[in-house]
Formats: structure tokens, C-alpha cells, sequence
């Protein structure tokens, strides 16, 4: 690569044509596992963008001491104390939501998403680059977590964000809000997204 | 001859260094913020017990008053088979001094998962007069419903000297539970923690033992 990025490019590519989720699909256990409800889905989504983001930038600080055989090492050190920040915060002033997350909170340690930006860009790349590529993927990432979870949780429960907005005649999906919702739900948007994909990739050439 | 400079302790200087500066920033944190997550805990507990001990009405018209229980804790130890096990459990006194009742904290497992439960008994531990989940991750939409209140209320003015039993279909004994369709042995865990927790402390409950009198500690908090 002659060019390194821009700042702009890499936060751009982030939200929509490398999507984490429906583009690269990493980081899908959380996807599936904290998705039936938007409170839950939006609070992943937070936390995983601040351990990306401080991840990206601390990577990114270091990268030209790093050297090739420990790396990942440090990648992992990084990552999970960030993880064990966000994971201590929410415990102490999101009590409930803690709660409900339980153990996907300290799993995004394991999130493929971080070490795969860490490794593809923040160690390669300057802290701004890196920055505004760690805050493209988490908008990304959120996107992805929010457009599921709205899917999910106005057909398993009638409700968004907890707020009633089906009348109280719609007989609740409960498959929606279980795991095999989760399922067919991503399955179904990961289709729809890249059928748009290829009708604009069809027109660009036709055109 | 290796240099010091290729040694692997010099190589990872950087893994070294990182791992003790995040070290000391992770203890920081938690110094800080140990305590509030453990306030959290303690305080939902402690906001459970006056409507597990006096039923949610009369914990209402009490909090309307702008009257408290005062809250003691202590642990029983109770020895079967060998092994030790112990339970928090809390003692609730009105403000004139009589004893309104106890809470008493209890885990078992359940399908998914450990259950933790807090069962509220009136003070001389005959009857239940509460049960509430505190933490659960039973199947959502199935088991999770063992913390909505109607099933949770079956229990309320249960004798505690008969064994509770899970039956499908219509309760027609007294001490019978109706199960959750599609969740009986969520249900059935449930009944068995609070069958367990009452043959354990019952008798140490009504009369503590001389030991166990001293771990009584200082009352924790005027709750309001």
C-alpha cells in the first residue's frame, strides 16, 4: 500500500463498507447473545467502542516499541484491562444493567474485533488514524447491535427501549428474545445488507 | 555468549513494564470502586427486606410513614454430612424493639445456572412470608419467569414445617406449588432451595446459639 489511510477514510469504512459485524463478521457473540432488548445491545455496544478506542490509542502510542513475536501479547494485556475498567464502572454505577449483562461484558476480552483492529490498524498506523478507526468500527459495531436488537425486541416483546409500541393485541414472538432469534434475525439482515451490496455493485457497473 | 540485549527478559521489557503500570491502575480502580459495587449488592438486599417480611402492603404503608425496620445480620454454620455451610441471614426489628421477622440468603442450582434467593420467614420461622430471585440466568421466557411475582407469591403463608412439593397442573394441598409450563425444573429448584434453607436454620433461626450470637454484628443501617 503506496498511501497510508486517512483519518477520514478509516472512520468512514468503519460504519458501512467494512462493518464489523455484517462486512467482517467478527464479534458476533455478543451480536447473538446480548441483542433482545435495545438497553443491553446499546450498553455492549458502548463499552466495546471505549475498549476500542483506548485499545487503538494506546496500540497505536507504542507501536514502533513493539516487536513482532510479543505482540499480541501486549494486545491481550491491553485489551483486558480495559475490559476489566468498563466491567467495574458499570458494576458500580449501572448496577442492574451489570446484572443483565453477567459474563459478556468481561468477554469482550475475546472480542475478535479489538485484536483485529489493533493488529490491522492501530499497530500500523498513526494515534489519530488509529482513534478515528477504532470510533468508525464502534459506530459500526453499534449499528450493527442496535438494527438487530430493534428487530428483536419490537417483535419478542411488543416494546423499544422498554416502551410499548405494538398494541397490546400483538401476540409476543417469544423465539424472538431467545437464542434461536437471534439467529434467524442476523441471518436475515447479514442477507438483506449484502443484497443491497450487490444491486448497487450491479448499477456502478451497468452505469 | 547471548548479549543481555537478545535475552528474552530484555525483549520483553515492553510486557513488563505494561503489565505493571495496568496492574496499578486496575488496583487503583478497584480501591475505588470496590466498595460501591459492594453497597449495590448490600443495598438491594436491604431494600427487599421490609416487603419480604411484612408483605409489600404493610412495607408500603410503612415506608409511607416514613418508618423503618432496623436490620441485623449475622451467619448461621450449619454442619451435614461434614461440610460447613453458611447463610446470611438478616433480622429485622420494628421500632419499638419486637422482632418482625428474618430474611435469609440462599444459592442452589438451577437449569441454567446458580439461584440466588432471599426467603423472608415471620419470626418465629413458621411461616414463609416472602421469596424473591436475586440472581438467575434461567431460560428467558421459560425459567426467568421464577421471578415474576404471581409465581413467586404461591409461596406466601406457606407453614414451614411441611415440605414443599411441585405439581403440574392445579395446587389442591396446602403445601403444594404449581410449576411453571415448560420450566418444571426451574420450578422445582426454586422449592428445593427454600425446602433446604428452612430444615437448615430454622431451629438456629428462632434460637441462636451461644456462637453464633456473637457474629451478630452492629446494626448496619436504619433502612428507609
Amino acid at each position: 500500500m503506496a498511501d497510508s489511510p486517512t483519518p477520514f477514510e478509516r472512520f468512514v469504512q468503519g460504519i458501512l463498507p467494512e462493518n464489523p459485524v455484517y462486512r467482517q463478521l467478527l464479534g458476533l457473540c455478543p451480536t447473538l447473545a446480548v441483542t433482545n432488548g435495545m438497553k443491553p445491545a446499546l450498553t455492549m455496544a458502548c463499552s466495546v467502542g471505549f475498549v476500542l478506542l483506548c485499545a487503538n490509542i494506546v496500540i497505536s502510542l507504542i507501536r514502533n516499541l513493539l516487536k513482532p513475536h510479543l505482540r499480541i501479547v501486549i494486545f491481550t494485556l491491553t485489551i483486558a484491562t480495559f475490559v476489566t475498567i468498563a466491567d467495574r464502572f458499570l458494576a458500580a454505577y449501572f448496577f442492574q444493567m451489570s446484572k443483565t449483562l453477567g459474563p459478556y461484558i468481561p468477554l469482550i476480552i475475546v472480542n475478535c474485533i479489538i485484536i483485529c483492529r489493533c493488529e490491522v490498524c492501530a499497530s500500523k498506523q498513526g494515534v489519530v488514524t488509529a482513534a478515528s478507526d477504532a470510533i468508525g468500527q464502534a459506530l459500526g459495531f453499534g449499528l450493527a447491535l442496535a438494527s438487530i436488537a430493534a428487530v428483536r425486541e419490537i417483535l419478542g416483546t411488543g416494546m423499544l427501549f422498554g416502551i410499548r409500541v405494538l398494541p397490546d393485541a400483538w401476540p409476543d414472538w417469544v423465539i424472538m428474545v431467545l437464542p434461536p432469534g437471534a439467529f434467524i434475525t442476523l441471518g436475515l439482515l447479514l442477507g438483506f445488507v449484502n443484497w443491497i451490496g450487490i444491486i448497487k455493485a450491479r448499477r456502478s457497473t451497468n452505469g | 555468549m547471548k548479549s543481555f540485549r537478545d535475552s528474552n527478559l530484555f525483549q520483553a521489557w515492553l510486557v513488563l513494564v505494561l503489565a505493571t503500570a495496568f496492574g496499578t491502575a486496575l488496583a487503583g480502580i478497584q480501591t475505588k470502586l470496590g466498595p460501591v459495587i459492594e453497597a449495590n449488592k448490600t443495598r438491594e438486599t436491604l431494600a427487599k427486606i421490609p416487603a419480604l417480611v411484612l408483605g409489600e402492603n404493610q412495607a408500603a404503608t410503612l415506608a409511607s410513614q416514613k418508618k423503618s425496620l432496623s436490620i441485623t445480620s449475622r451467619t448461621i454454620e450449619i454442619e451435614r454430612n461434614g461440610i460447613k455451610k453458611f447463610y446470611t441471614v438478616y433480622d429485622a426489628f420494628l421500632k419499638d424493639g419486637t422482632l418482625a421477622g428474618h430474611v435469609a440468603k440462599a444459592s442452589g442450582q438451577g437449569y441454567a445456572d446458580k439461584i440466588e434467593l432471599l426467603l423472608g420467614l415471620d419470626a418465629n420461622a413458621n411461616t414463609i412470608t416472602g421469596l424473591f430471585i436475586l440472581d438467575q440466568k434461567e431460560t428467558p421466557g421459560l425459567g426467568n419467569r421464577i421471578i415474576e411475582k404471581p409465581w413467586r407469591d404461591q409461596f406466601l403463608d406457606k407453614a414451614s414445617d411441611t415440605r414443599l412439593v411441585v405439581v403440574k397442573g392445579t395446587p389442591g394441598k396446602e403445601n403444594e406449588i404449581d410449576a411453571i409450563s415448560g420450566a418444571t425444573i426451574s420450578s422445582r429448584s426454586v422449592t428445593g432451595i427454600v425446602n433446604k434453607t428452612i430444615m437448615d436454620i430454622k431451629a438456629q433461626l428462632v434460637s441462636p446459639p451461644k456462637e453464633a450470637a456473637k457474629n451478630e454484628t452492629d446494626k448496619i443501617k436504619e433502612n428507609t
